[in-house]
């Protein structure tokens, strides 16, 4: 961030550049720095760093900060021999598939109660709000059964990708958050484009989404970082071990590996999702504080 | 595709409808009737793009609620149809020595978690506003554990916690410190649980604290220096009071969500040593998916969801109030 705020802030300005406040304010700035970096950073570096030592380095009662020897192959390893890399894919797979039904249902959703206004629309709004004041383990064994028998349809889900993705589309907060995001969109922008003959899609897919970027993109990544990060759910609608997300595989197999592979099957489950963090870092926390100040 | 022509009619019923300026003047009858169609095609156009959310709410949320709470009451196996049997279900559970430990134990970790997760965000959110450097690096340090899989955060913190070569007992012993039993610990296990779960969320909540400390009107506190406040009470009489609300909010999110840990206590502790880590949600898991109890563990969910939804009728209060 920049160098000054203008905004005031708890501290004056003029304490701030007194002399002890400014050693006070280095003081603390250097205190914050190297705590945070040891706290947070820390952790993640010694993650990546011991995947790369060897097995009898890993178990030494004196912990090394760097490598003594370098062994990048426990990554091939864990990836090949492991079969990490087929968890990998499977998780890639949830996630995207995820990411998409959730897109393709609840931006069509949130379309028609912001704009086609369907008779009866707010109250299908209200009930699916109201599903957010549940909390998620409440529901998690009649979702369970009704993902191992579908009512109506009477399929059973389990060990398909539709038991992670259809449950993840009955999202009400993406509706939430879209919706109101589309009520922005002038009317008469709408309006204009149907006079010019384009349909009820084509005005959704022409005017409506690309005005709404910002917002797509908070509801894309949180869908793709909801699923990556889940545990629970597809342990349990994923008994098939051949189908397991990374996540789930790497609990499984923890106790069989050796540390150094299964700290780089932990990285190669994180990398995703810093990457994506680290590019959109600015759209996460706007999403962050969007979702819990307006709630 | 398909709604391509639909709404394509309904276009030109608008433009036959538009302006008294058109050129065929109609009767009132026959006008009617076309905006009466003209309607219910829009609606039904309308409800096409809803069709698929509502499918999926129905499927996959709003009837599991409704058969949620039913199943307390029905004894389910997978082999015959359900059976009701009254109050059974909430007899068993009652009767379960572990029902109360579960309780207790996540009434412990929601307490310490609060201790630990409460004072540690709002602390460094309010040091993070007031740092002139390095606010974009550690804003984004504190989040990267947030982005990490709990799962991946359960394993990395098993192996610092691990008696032998774990680093937490490294760095005590170079303080000449007495090594712990971090996990095998019945006292210690559950504050271990707690300090995973502090490091792996706090991120969240520094961040909306940081959001709505900048929020704050500066005036407010030249006002108050003007009057003489120190910066302990300005913290006081300003920062915290135009706090409360958001304070208030992030407290109950945090109860709620507290209540409902699980993989901590699955991956690190599988409940133990002697129980002391068996949350109720550890128990619900094992009722359900252990022993297939479906009924049982819908029992437990009920009362969960009971003693949340307290919770969330606050919550709901305070957030309408605010409008």
């Amino acid at each position: 961030m920049a160098a000054e705020t203008p905004v005031r802030t708890l501290i004056a300005p003029a304490e701030m550049n007194r002399r002890t406040g400014r050693f006070l304010h280095r003081f603390v700035l250097t205190a914050t720095l190297t705590g945070f970096t040891v706290a947070f950073v820390l952790p993640l570096y010694w993650m990546a760093s011991g995947a790369v030592k060897s097995s009898s380095e890993l178990a030494d009662p004196n912990p090394t900060l760097f490598p003594e020897s370098w062994h990048p192959e426990s990554y091939t390893e864990a990836w090949t021999n492991v079969g990490l890399g087929h968890f990998f894919l499977n998780t890639l797979v949830l996630a995207l598939g995820a990411w998409l039904t959730q897109l393709l249902v609840d931006v069509s959703a949130a379309y028609a109660l912001s704009k086609l206004r369907p008779v009866l629309g707010n109250v299908v709004l209200g009930m699916m709000l109201a599903t957010l004041m549940l909390p998620v383990s409440a529901l998690l064994v009649p979702t369970y059964l009704a993902v191992v028998d579908v009512p109506l349809l009477h399929v059973n889900l389990i060990n398909t990708p539709f038991a992670i993705w259809l449950p993840a589309a009955a999202n009400a907060f993406n509706i939430f958050i879209l919706k109101r995001f589309f009520d922005q969109i002038p009317a008469e922008l709408l309006d204009s484009a149907r006079i010019d003959g384009a349909g009820t899609l084509r005005v959704l897919v022409s005017v409506v989404l690309p005005l709404s970027r910002p917002v797509l993109a908070v509801v894309s990544i949180f869908a793709v970082v909801g699923v990556w990060k889940d545990f629970l759910w597809p342990m349990l609608v994923l008994p098939d071990e051949a189908k397991q997300p990374i996540t789930v595989a790497l609990n499984r197999l923890s106790e069989f590996m050796p540390a150094n592979q299964l700290l780089a099957g932990m990285v190669m489950a994180s990398i995703p999702l810093l990457v994506l963090f680290l590019i959109f870092q600015r759209h996460i926390i706007a999403g962050l504080t969007a979702g819990s100040l307006k709630g | 595709m398909s709604l391509q022509p639909l709404s394509a009619e309904a276009e030109k019923a608008t433009d036959e409808d538009g302006p008294p300026s058109g050129p065929v003047p109609r009767t009132g009858a026959r006008a009617g009737a076309s905006r009466l169609r003209r309607a219910v095609r829009e609606n039904l156009v309308a409800h096409l793009f809803l069709a698929a959310g509502v499918l999926c709410f129905a499927l996959f949320s709003w009837y599991p609620i409704v058969r949620g709470v039913l199943l307390g009451f029905q004894q389910v196996t997978f082999a015959e149809p359900a059976r009701w049997v009254g109050l059974d279900n909430f007899r068993r559970l009652f009767d379960d020595p572990l029902f109360p430990t579960a309780w207790q134990n996540t009434g412990y970790f929601t307490l310490l978690a609060l201790v630990f997760g409460f004072a540690a965000p709002f602390a460094t959110a309010v040091v993070l506003n007031e740092l002139r450097r390095g606010r974009a690096y550690l804003r984004m340090t504190v989040y990267l554990p947030v982005m990490l899989p709990p799962v991946v955060t359960m394993l990395l913190w098993r192996q610092f916690y691990d008696p032998g070569p774990g680093l937490f007992n490294n760095v005590l012993e170079t303080f000449r410190l007495p090594a712990q039993q971090w996990l095998e610990s019945e006292n210690l296990a559950m504050v271990s649980l707690v300090l995973v779960s502090t490091w792996a969320n706090m991120g969240t909540t520094t961040l909306i604290y940081l959001a709505a400390l900048g929020g704050i009107p500066g005036e407010l506190y030249e006002a108050a220096e003007l009057d003489g406040a120190s910066i302990r009470q300005r913290l006081w009489h300003v920062t915290i009071p135009q706090m409360r609300f958001i304070l208030m909010i992030t407290l109950l999110l945090q109860v709620i969500g507290t209540m409902q840990v699980f993989v901590e206590p699955f991956v690190l502790t599988g409940g133990g040593p002697d129980d002391a880590t068996v949350t109720v949600l550890l128990l619900l898991y094992r009722y359900a998916f252990v022993y297939n109890d479906f009924g049982l563990a819908s029992a437990m969910s009920t009362l969960l969801f009971v003693v949340l939804g307290l919770f969330s009728v606050v919550y709901l209060r305070l957030t309408r109030s605010k409008g």
